[in-house]
């Protein structure tokens, strides 16, 4: 089995925020809830670079361990996926991801937070796969018709890569040992406990 | 007057050539990527020095909170919440728990050892009873619902399963969040009208120094509240506060700070909660089964007369020179 993984190039990002826009158009997304999102670092200044972000499906994850309800479950590819239906919107997997992915559609005082949204990485929910009940709750679920997430799919500059962990880093390293540089896999460290050697 | 002028133009100019002819290389270095690549590595390395940075950009979406790019500090949060405070409540509960039954057997229920005398004294009033259970009715769910955030799923979910445990634990936020409300009246309410009984003496450390009646013989003299309810006092006020604070960050989120003020608050609320759970599991042993006669004065409000002077002595004595104790003259007449 595969084990999939998200890996921003950022010294290819452009910040176009294309993968933002296609992530919520696929998914219909609620307003106010971004499952990914593109961050500049050093904005205006040399070393600045864009990293897309979203939930990076850890390998053991933060939000996993810490969910009181116990509402999250690894699949078979190693994407992490919550149960809607079991969600009590605690906020706690926000508390204890390092990369901010868990939202929520409210604004939140007196824990009315509604049920926790995050990135499925294209891959829905514990429903049957591809019903209406799934993609009302989720989103679009393309890993069961064998597609990639849509997010890196039409990256322009195929900067955000999704895919098998060792495939995808294969790429990168390929990409950086030809140009010369590269700025690492942004949260492979803390995602995987794994970086990419070149 | 016109040299002078063209001259500082002069200078001025040579200085403005000299800086960029400075500044410009030091640009030129700094936009080759390869130098400058901002890794991932660098920013852990940055973070021994300061586990709680946050890694933060510019975004181009309203919600401020996804500029952070990365914040390991969740990670320490996570271990607190699996790992110290599982460990922290199960001690200060079940250590508790395991305290009082020894004690329960080693001691045994202190016995009122002069019997009843049949005569009754108030010892609180339908106020203070009220003020009292509130606060105790409202700290049982608040603790069984907060004890459920942390046990439940290691406890309650496998008994009942995902749903139910869900169904379980909606209705605990709720009642956690809402019964917040009258418990913070509560302790505000006791906080007034109590403290002026609670304030620490010369009394409370000699009752302390005593044993207090609960070890060895006998019952030390004490005020209204002896020292053993005085901590009590103090530590329910103290804890009280401590969980209101934390309690009011945690229900209106990100009040106080962004996602760090969080965990701090939640790892204040939990540590002083399982803490508060243990002393008021002493506290409702103490007044139920562990003392005979003590239930009464939260009860019906009336204790018994040789009850109260066994273990409020000098309280008695107050009462009776005002006349508040029925059947008891306020002075005895001479014959």
């Amino acid at each position: 089995m595969a084990r999939m993984k998200f890996l921003c190039d950022a010294d290819r990002c452009i910040e176009c925020n294309a993968c933002v826009t296609a992530c919520k158009n696929e998914n219909e997304v609620p307003w106010g809830i971004n499952r990914r999102r593109v961050v500049t670092i050093n904005d205006g200044k040399p070393g600045e670079r864009s990293i897309s972000m979203a939930c990076m499906h850890c390998t053991d994850a933060p939000c996993m361990a810490v969910c009181p309800v116990d509402c999250f479950y690894n699949t078979a590819d190693g994407v992490v996926l919550h149960n809607k239906d079991l969600c009590i919107g605690c906020g706690y997997c926000f508390y204890a991801c390092p990369f901010g992915a868990p939202q929520y559609p409210k604004v939140g005082n007196f824990g009315s937070r509604g049920k926790m949204d995050k990135c499925t990485y294209c891959s829905g929910g514990p429903e049957v796969d591809l019903s209406p009940a799934e993609f009302q709750k989720y989103g679009s679920n393309r890993l069961a018709e064998g597609k990639l997430p849509l997010c890196a799919e039409m990256c322009s500059t195929k900067s955000l890569l999704a895919g098998d962990g060792e495939i995808i880093a294969q790429i990168y390293k390929e990409r950086v040992v030809k140009r010369g540089y590269g700025s690492g896999a942004w949260g492979w460290q803390t995602a995987y406990k794994e970086t990419i050697a070149i | 007057m016109r040299l002078g002028a063209h001259l500082r133009l002069l200078v001025t100019g040579l200085l403005l050539t000299f800086a960029v002819a400075l500044a410009v290389p030091a640009f030129a270095q700094q936009v080759n990527p390869t130098a400058d690549s901002v890794k991932e590595q660098q920013f852990l390395d940055a973070l021994k020095a300061d586990p709680s940075a946050e890694l933060k950009g510019r975004i181009t979406i309203p919600d401020g909170k996804a500029a952070t790019l990365e914040r390991p500090a969740g990670r320490d949060w996570r271990a607190f919440h699996q790992g110290t405070m599982v460990k922290v409540g199960a001690v200060a509960v079940l250590g508790m728990l395991l305290l009082l039954a020894v004690f329960y057997l080693v001691r045994g229920r202190i016995r009122l050892e002069s019997g009843l005398s049949g005569r009754t004294l108030t010892r609180f009033n339908a106020f203070e009873r009220f003020m009292h259970w509130l606060t105790a009715a409202c700290f049982i769910v608040l603790a069984l619902s907060g004890l459920n955030v942390t046990f439940g799923k290691l406890l309650l979910l496998p008994l009942v399963g995902p749903q139910t445990f869900t169904n379980i634990s909606v209705v605990a936020k709720w009642a956690h969040n809402y019964l917040a409300w009258p418990f913070m009246l509560g302790i505000a309410l006791m906080f007034v009208v109590w403290i002026k009984d609670n304030i620490p003496g010369m009394v409370d450390l000699r009752w302390l120094a005593a044993g207090g009646g609960i070890v060895g013989k006998g019952h030390p003299p004490a005020k209204r509240f002896n020292g053993g309810q005085k901590i009590m006092f103090w530590t329910v006020v103290v804890g009280g506060t401590a969980l209101s604070l934390s309690g009011l960050n945690l229900l209106f989120p990100f009040f106080s700070g962004g996602v760090l003020a969080m965990q701090f608050w939640n790892v204040v609320h939990g540590i002083v909660a399982v803490l508060m759970v243990a002393a008021i599991m002493a506290h409702i042993y103490i007044g139920t089964i562990g003392m005979e006669g003590a239930f009464d004065a939260m009860g019906s409000g009336e204790v018994d007369l040789n009850w109260a002077k066994a273990h409020h002595s000098l309280w008695v004595a107050e009462e009776m020179r005002k006349g508040h104790v029925p059947g008891a003259p306020a002075l005895q007449p001479a014959e």
